[in-house]
């Protein structure tokens, strides 16, 4: 097979979580059918890119430009298919983030090629064959690709990054000039509090309408603090405007596949369920043992969660600090 | 000001999934298919904008089949002024075909902002929009939460992990609206009945081959239950014990 091509993305000039997942998805992929994995950074100036060998890449690619700084859509989409063109690719991997998600279908329209969004496992059988969820987690698609490029947005946390004490090497590319200027980012706003997001953390506490109010989240704050946890909420909980719709977790929010999913007050409705079930450990606090949430839960507690959620808060800190 | 929004028939988001017998798509019998979830912010924004611009005409594009009329009819009721049907025999699993269906429609139409929803709930493939942006050569902003157009720029702020990016575009361009973007209004009886009078116009429209064949949908495996390691906060020890010995996962 030819190789892999994975666009690495990055944020203030770190390579981010996701682009070694994407590294890892790429290695799966060219290691069962035969070929190179390259991967591809598009920053600023300041752009790191060493130590990528150790995660999977067998060349990295640097296009570094004061212009690409923040994502630039124009910009990034037009690199990204001129480097795919440079080179002899099956594939483009790119992470399925708010970046990815815009880019990877760009990339798709101008390489005219078929797009795999938010695939969660990559293979090879005379073809690349990718899963990938629908009806937002509700069912799994089997896709095998019949055209000779495709591109593959990839989930976060569906591969674990590779550790290996290999080098690669690492060369400069250029940043696509032209047609820039029609959409720019300008800037990011920061919260006021820096939150860890709901879809790239790897644990997740989430609220539900069993808080009964607004101002009880903080009872979710203190358990995802004392966790290093995002905080997630329920759609009933975001509707009534007690949470942004940032942490809404579901069907019309975000899907989430964390290493552990806390289900604090949620009844775990179809919708709910559809963006949480592929995560590895569930555990539910609710009131009511027939809610459906505890049909999904690995480990659950039937009892009133402002007594649960407090107690298991301290204990956690008591961990942490020993 | 001339606005187009590309909408799609959805399942309803509360649909209890299950797999018809070809084992290659969902089994329709029983499900209650709705104007997608995004696509909803979409007209309402166009709508907004129209009101805003004080004149101008909202019309609304789908491909599908001839059930997809039912859909449009809904957002007409909302307030949309005309629609188109492209009328496609079946389904793409690849988003470009359908982009490309809808980017032939759209091109020569002289829109100044094309809308879509920032994904379809059935597929998820958050493709289409962008894609359409790209086979027409203008500018896309993409899962927006807020939008501002005035003297023929406009500005968009969207969601990224742990931030919001702000973007200056110019126009004609493609959005992408998500949730938050606005308040979608629900259609009046009024509405209702005037949309039965609306133009809706069909197409006979043939789709491009895409490059994904389905080799199957199936349900994911169902998750085991757990156990429910007691009740009450005197539960939290065991819960902790679970955590770390058995799951370790703290």
């Amino acid at each position: 097979m030819a190789g892999v091509l994975v666009v690495l993305e990055q944020r203030d000039g770190k390579i981010k979580r996701v682009g070694h997942e994407a590294l890892a998805a790429a290695r799966a992929l060219a290691d069962a059918a035969g070929g190179e994995v390259h991967g591809l950074v598009i920053g600023g100036r300041s752009v790191a890119a060493d130590g990528l060998g150790a995660f999977g890449a067998d060349r990295v690619t640097v296009a570094s430009d004061d212009a690409t700084e923040l994502y630039q859509p124009e910009l990034y989409s037009a690199t990204v298919a001129d480097a795919e063109k440079m080179g002899d690719y099956a594939a483009v991997l790119i992470s399925a983030t708010a970046l990815g998600r815009d880019l990877a279908p760009r990339v798709a329209a101008k390489l005219d090629c078929p797009l795999a969004a938010d695939v969660t496992e990559l293979s090879y059988d005379n073809g690349i064959v990718v899963k990938r969820p629908a009806y937002s987690g509700k069912a799994t698609y089997t896709l095998r690709v019949t055209s000779p490029l495709v591109v593959i947005s990839v989930r976060p946390n569906a591969y674990a990054p590779l550790e290996s004490d290999k080098a690669g090497t690492i060369g400069e590319g250029a940043v696509t000039a032209g047609r820039e200027g029609r959409a720019v980012t300008t800037a990011i706003k920061q919260p006021e509090r820096a939150a860890l997001d709901v879809t790239e953390a790897s644990i997740v506490v989430a609220g539900g309408r069993g808080l009964k109010d607004a101002e009880h989240f903080t009872l979710v704050e203190n358990l995802a603090d004392a966790l290093g946890a995002a905080v997630g909420a329920s759609r009933a909980v975001v509707d009534a405007g007690w949470r942004p719709h940032s942490e809404q977790v579901g069907q019309t929010g975000k899907t989430v596949s964390p290493g552990l999913y806390f289900a604090l007050g949620i009844s775990g409705a179809v919708q709910h369920l559809a963006g949480m079930r592929t995560a590895k450990v569930i555990v539910a606090i609710n009131k009511d043992a027939d809610a459906p949430i505890f049909k999904v839960a690995d480990y659950g507690i039937v009892g009133d969660l402002f007594e649960i959620v407090p107690r298991l808060t301290d204990e956690i800190r008591a961990l942490k600090e020993h | 000001m001339k606005l187009a929004v590309c909408i799609k028939r959805t399942p309803d988001t509360e649909t209890r999934i299950k797999i018809a017998g070809d084992g290659k798509r969902i089994d329709e019998a029983g499900v209650k298919f709705v104007l997608n979830t995004y696509d909803e912010y979409a007209v309402e924004e166009a709508l907004q904008l129209k009101e805003r611009a004080g004149s101008g005409e909202v019309v609304v594009v789908t491909a599908g089949t001839e059930a997809s009329q039912e859909t449009i009819r809904t957002a007409l009721a909302m307030g949309a002024d005309r629609g188109v049907l492209l009328k496609v025999d079946g389904a793409s699993i690849d988003p470009l075909p359908v982009a490309k269906a809808l980017a032939d429609e759209l091109r020569g139409g002289e829109y100044d902002v094309v809308l879509f929803g920032k994904l379809a709930i059935d597929d998820y493939s958050h493709a289409t929009g962008p894609m359409v942006a790209e086979l027409l050569g203008i500018p896309c902003v993409s899962a927006i939460a807020k939008l501002e157009i005035a003297d023929g720029k406009g500005t968009a702020e969207r969601e990224i992990e742990g931030g919001v990016e702000v973007v200056e575009f110019s126009l004609p361009a493609v959005v992408t609206a998500d949730k938050g973007l606005n308040e979608p209004r629900y259609p009046a009886l009024r509405g209702i009945m005037m949309a039965k009078k609306k133009p809706l116009e069909i197409k006979d429209v043939a789709l491009a081959d895409g490059g994904l064949e389905i080799v199957e949908l199936a349900l994911p495996p169902e998750r085991q239950a757990g156990r429910i390691v007691g009740e009450g906060a005197d539960a939290v020890p065991a819960l902790i014990d679970a955590l770390r010995n058995e799951a370790k996962v703290l």
